[in-house]
């Protein structure tokens, strides 16, 4: 360990910036009906949803490899068509990135003064919201239609990595649904509450749901 | 109290070591073609183990004695080479001596499972199911006949699951509860599963091999010495996993083909 | 720009009433503690089950008094059945490792030391952290109601190998509801333990204090960082292993459990599934779950060796390094435990070369110890002398573990009391002695009272010769041919090493009630102690510059400034021997190499 010979030491705050406040910076907030924003710095927060994705991502790559070794342990693997809802679906999704993008740039906007008014933030939001939804509930009609073709979860081990997929995915999805629920009423509130830095990591995740769905979408066209 | 720790060390390690030195517990006698090998990796393992564990013990031992409650005007001192000359003995020392056993330690292991079996290897059917083990030998005609699970019936006797009536190659087929070997003589082992996971453990053939549901493994190995062996179930397997064993036993050409015939006569 | 008084006025408000502060709270702090009081409650049930298990063994045929009681259909008359003893085995193995050994050093310890060590009023997400307790704590419920149902828990071990995990009662008994209730229990835990990860990463990287750089943080704090590290790949790998697990019992599935199997004269309805993949997945995890559970030790050992041999370890940097190799590692060497398992032979000298690889930063740690030791000026306490009987027994359960690590001797050692011997040294014992050292450490901090030093170190000389004479014995037991996971030993060639068993049995008895004089020790100072003063041990690091206990937001709403690395002992001209990290002092001498 070696001791270096200081002055009498002033704190590098430069080098070493002050711990973001903890409390929530990066708000966006109105006061008197003016909107401020103070700066926004929670890499905290984007460390943790990056961390998360980590997580997410080893867990599929689980699901894949025991997908590989079940597909090549046996010859009871048996192909069949995905249902075509799943395509639409994937649009549905895509889009819902994209009008997340446009809600998150004017949200952005809003915090910097430069557009003064509420509503089309909320409403690229909703959009959003909606084909998040409308995601889900296709998933679901896709469910449907394995099962009026007699495909079930335990049918054969095609159909059960099927079904635990998308409904994995799902479950996830509905997860990211639950963060713009979030970021939609903080929003919407008399005096919003909302922080730049959640609306990034709603974002983030629901980015990478979509880029997951489109990974997961490969990967069962090519095998199942 | 550091010098009572220090020596309470010392006895703790002497004593550890005493029964590996005295040679209390040696492996059984080796019946195997490959166990030199083993032994010998054992033994220098040991010896390279014992050293490291005594030293590095009697040596914490030491510096705890020496250095403990000094009294508080004497200086911090430095080990000499720092931190840089214990780093460069653990890489180049002991990373030589580990890489090294272990590669030449794959020479053992290579002997078991690199090699296929010879072409006049002797094919023995073990299954494993709970709580037994079950051998079969082809018969007369070298080959074994079909397995269809859903005949098997422990209560009819019928452990592998054998059409007798209508598969000819079932017909000759020999079923025991023990396994009995030609001496010197190769055997080729096909090992399945009847149910869950088991294992195959014959501590004087020095092997062991798991029994995995859903493949079909094998283990070939030549026995050098007549005698009786305990082949034990070392893979958890259920209630009765402590009590699975079933016997190996070694004997002459000719009295292998006599127990052959005999256990003929009663399929 | 940093808006210094806006950050003041959003000063945090100290939590009221009772459930927001001791139950739901959201203070890292009282989370540490609730982590510890969970791991506290599992370690003396799994050393019940551990006494109720050598008891058995040693005399199997013994009426345990009251176990008929608790366990009416496990132990008719208090004789234990063969498959209670399997089920009883299982939950042992699976409350200690995870419930004790998972929990305590890395969300016990780190969630309450970490955001101090960094100079941080908490974690950077606490409800997320309460959240995570509670989870375990779901998962804990949920594993002990396994005992309750009517087979009883599972019997196919910590380690629950399909197919005799995945088909369901007629495996054996507990192997229905029990077993889905164990993994269950175990998938909850995976939750809560990636929400935990969560926390500790970005607390290291985000929520350093001004001055704090990443090679001034205490060696704890790497520890716990690249524990949580490790954490969140394993953690999340071994969930879906118990998902698909659960599938196969509820639904019908067949991912484990491949054709043809006959239990019981029937034919099994599943067909095609793999063996193995559940041994590859659970060994993914399994593998890096036992440096998860040290390598909050090491950290813990170093830091409170440092403070008490009043100066820094040779190489501060040699400690990390050799930490993070070691975390590297531990992902390609998970094939160690399936050597004889049917795997490719080839695939054996694969995951053994960096088996044995392991063994190098392994041993680079214990050299910097016994390096340090060297010309210290060791005090001797309890703390100490845990942590001494740390590096004695990593250095023995080490030793083992490069037998186990060439394929040619598991073959005699696989699945023999060897195996058992070894990890119960580096799991069991090791790990354990961490946990004490940091308890006797951190106690005058955490509750503002010493604990007894006269109780702790009858403590420590029961323990650690006890746990000596149970494990050490373990080895021979398994070189002269004794199997794992018997409920008896009915082979002829064990009758001679019975005594060696009933020893054994003996020595643990006595550790475990041993135990309890810590467990009294624990209570008793909490209430009754010794008044602590701020800086009993005098630490450097930030956790000493605060009161015991600390205030609820740990720094009283100022936050620190670092000035120094972490360990700054033995410095000419300092008042003390040492300097804190948050002095202002500049430090005039210019010490050894690194």
């Amino acid at each position: 360990m070696t001791t270096t010979v200081h002055e009498r030491q002033q704190p590098d705050s430069a080098r070493y910036p002050a711990q973001a406040d903890f409390g929530g910076h990066g708000n966006v907030t109105s006061e008197s009906g003016s909107w401020r924003a103070v700066e926004d710095r929670s890499p905290a927060s984007r460390t943790g949803i990056w961390v998360g994705l980590a997580a997410i991502t080893m867990t599929f790559a689980a699901f894949t490899s025991a997908m590989v070794v079940r597909q090549g342990s046996s010859t009871d693997w048996r192909h069949f068509a995905l249902p075509s809802v799943l395509y639409l679906n994937t649009a549905i999704l895509l889009t819902s990135s994209v009008t997340l993008e446009l809600a998150r740039q004017r949200v952005r906007w809003l915090a910097r003064g430069l557009q003064p008014r509420c509503a089309i933030p909320l409403l690229w939001l909703y959009v959003t919201l909606g084909l998040g939804w409308l995601f889900v509930v296709g998933q679901y009609a896709a469910w449907l239609k394995l099962r009026s073709e007699g495909l079930y979860l335990a049918t054969s081990p095609s159909s059960s990595f099927f079904y635990l997929f998308t409904a994995i995915h799902a479950i996830h999805v509905l997860g990211g649904l639950a963060g713009l629920m979030v970021v939609v009423w903080r929003f919407s509130r008399p005096v919003p509450t909302l922080r730049l830095s959640t609306v990034s990591t709603v974002s983030y995740y629901w980015h990478f749901m979509d880029l997951l769905w489109v990974y997961l979408l490969f990967l069962l066209w090519t095998r199942i | 109290m550091g010098k009572v720790f220090a020596a309470t060390l010392i006895v703790i390690a002497l004593a550890s070591a005493m029964p590996i030195i005295l040679h209390t517990w040696e492996p059984p006698a080796d019946i195997s073609t490959h166990g030199r090998l083993i032994d010998e990796q054992m033994s220098e393992t040991m010896a390279e183990a014992g050293v490291a564990f005594l030293a590095a013990q009697l040596i914490l031992a030491w510096l705890v004695w020496r250095f403990s409650n000094r009294p508080k005007n004497e200086k911090i001192q430095h080990f000499p080479g720092g931190a840089r000359g214990l780093v460069a003995a653990a890489v180049i020392v002991v990373g030589i001596e580990v890489m090294a056993l272990g590669i030449f330690g794959a020479k053992a292991w290579a002997a078991i499972y690199f090699t296929p079996p010879s072409a006049n290897a002797l094919p023995i059917q073990a299954q494993a199911g709970q709580f037994a083990f079950y051998f079969r030998y082809p018969g007369a005609d070298g080959k074994f006949g079909p397995i269809h699970p859903e005949m098997v019936n422990e209560g009819n006797l019928n452990f592998f699951g054998l059409d007798t009536t209508h598969d000819a190659d079932s017909k000759d087929d020999i079923v025991t509860a023990e396994l009995a070997v030609p001496v010197n003589r190769e055997i080729h082992l096909l090992m399945h599963s009847k149910d869950v996971g088991h294992s195959f453990f014959i501590r004087e053939l020095r092997i062991q091999q798991d029994f995995v549901p859903g493949l079909d493994l094998a283990v070939h190995f030549t026995a050098t010495k007549p005698g009786k062996y305990e082949i034990l179930c070392t893979q958890l397997c259920g209630l009765g996993h402590y009590n699975m064993k079933a016997y190996l036993k070694v004997m002459s050409q000719s009295d292998f083909d006599n127990w052959l015939k005999q256990k003929a006569a009663l399929q | 720009m940093h808006d210094k008084s806006a950050h003041a006025a959003r000063h945090r408000v100290p939590p009221t009433g009772f459930i927001r502060k001791y139950i739901f709270s959201t203070d890292h702090k009282v989370i540490g503690e609730q982590y510890y009081g969970l791991a506290l409650a599992a370690v003396f049930i799994g050393m019940v089950l551990s006494w109720i298990m050598r008891i058995h063994l040693a005399w199997p045929a013994a009426a345990i008094p009251g176990m008929q009681l608790l366990f009416k259909n496990g132990a008719p008359g208090g004789v234990l059945t063969p498959e209670y003893y399997l089920q009883l085995m299982t939950m042992h193995g699976t409350i200690m490792v995870f419930f004790v050994l998972t929990t305590a050093p890395l969300a016990g310890f780190g969630n309450y030391f970490l955001p101090i060590q960094v100079g941080a009023e908490d974690m950077p997400f606490p409800r997320l952290n309460m959240l995570s307790f509670w989870v375990t704590f779901g998962a804990f419920l949920v594993a002990i109601a396994a005992f309750f149902v009517p087979q009883g828990p599972p019997l196919s071990g910590w380690t629950a190998y399909a197919p005799l995990s995945a088909l369901g009662e007629v495996a054996g008994p507990g192997q229905g509801t029990g077993q889905v209730l164990w993994a269950v229990s175990i998938a909850i835990f995976c939750v809560g333990q990636l929400l935990g990860t969560l926390n500790f990463i970005s607390a290291t990287l985000d929520m350093r204090c001004q001055g704090m750089g990443l090679m001034r943080l205490p060696l704890t704090v790497w520890a716990w960082f690249i524990t949580a590290c490790i954490s969140l790949t394993a953690f999340a790998v071994l969930m879906p292993a118990c998902i698909l697990l659960v599938l196969d019992h509820v639904a019908g599935t067949s991912f484990f459990v491949p054709s043809n199997l006959v239990v019981n004269d029937q034919l099994q309805p599943h067909a095609g599934g793999s063996t193995l993949l559940w041994q590859h997945l659970f060994w993914f995890f399994g593998h890096p779950e036992v440096y998860i559970a040290i390598v909050p030790a090491m950290g813990i050992v170093s830091h409170v060796l440092i403070t008490n041999m009043r100066r820094p370890l040779l190489s501060h940097k040699a400690i990390i390094y050799s930490m993070v190799a070691i975390a590297f590692l531990s992902y390609m060497v998970y094939g160690h435990h399936m050597f004889v398992s049917g795997m490719n032979p080839y695939s054996s000298i694969a995951f053994s070369l960096p088996t044995l690889a392991i063994t190098i930063p392994s041993t680079i740690m214990v050299l910097i110890w016994i390096g340090s030791l060297y010309g210290s000026k060791l005090r001797i306490n309890t703390a100490s002398l845990f942590a001494l009987g740390f590096i004695s027994m990593f250095v023995s359960g080490g030793i083992t573990g490069f037998f186990l690590a060439q394929p040619s001797l598991d073959i005699m050692l696989h699945a023999t009391y060897f195996v058992v011997g070894h990890f119960h040294l580096v799991m069991a014992v090791a790990a354990l002695f961490g946990i004490f050292a940091g308890t006797y450490f951190w106690f005058p901090k955490v509750t503002g009272r010493m604990m007894n030093e006269t109780l702790g170190k009858v403590h420590f000389w029961f323990t650690f010769v006890g746990a000596y004479c149970i494990f050490m014995p373990f080895h021979y037991l398994g070189m002269a041919g004794n199997v794992r996971r018997y409920q008896a030993f009915v082979d002829d060639f064990m009758a001679p090493l019975m005594p060696v068993h009933k020893f054994i049995t003996i020595a643990a008895l006595i550790t475990g009630a041993a135990q309890l004089i810590f467990l009294y020790n624990l209570i008793h100072s909490r209430f009754w102690g010794e008044l602590a003063p701020q800086n009993p041990w005098e630490g450097t690091s930030l956790e000493w510059s605060i009161p015991s206990p600390p205030p609820f937001d740990n720094f009283a709403g100022k936050l620190p400034v670092v000035y120094h690395d972490p360990y700054q002992y033995d410095i000419e001209g300092a008042t003390n021997d040492y300097v804190m990290q948050d002095s202002p002092a500049s430090i005039n001498s210019v010490r050894g190499e690194k």
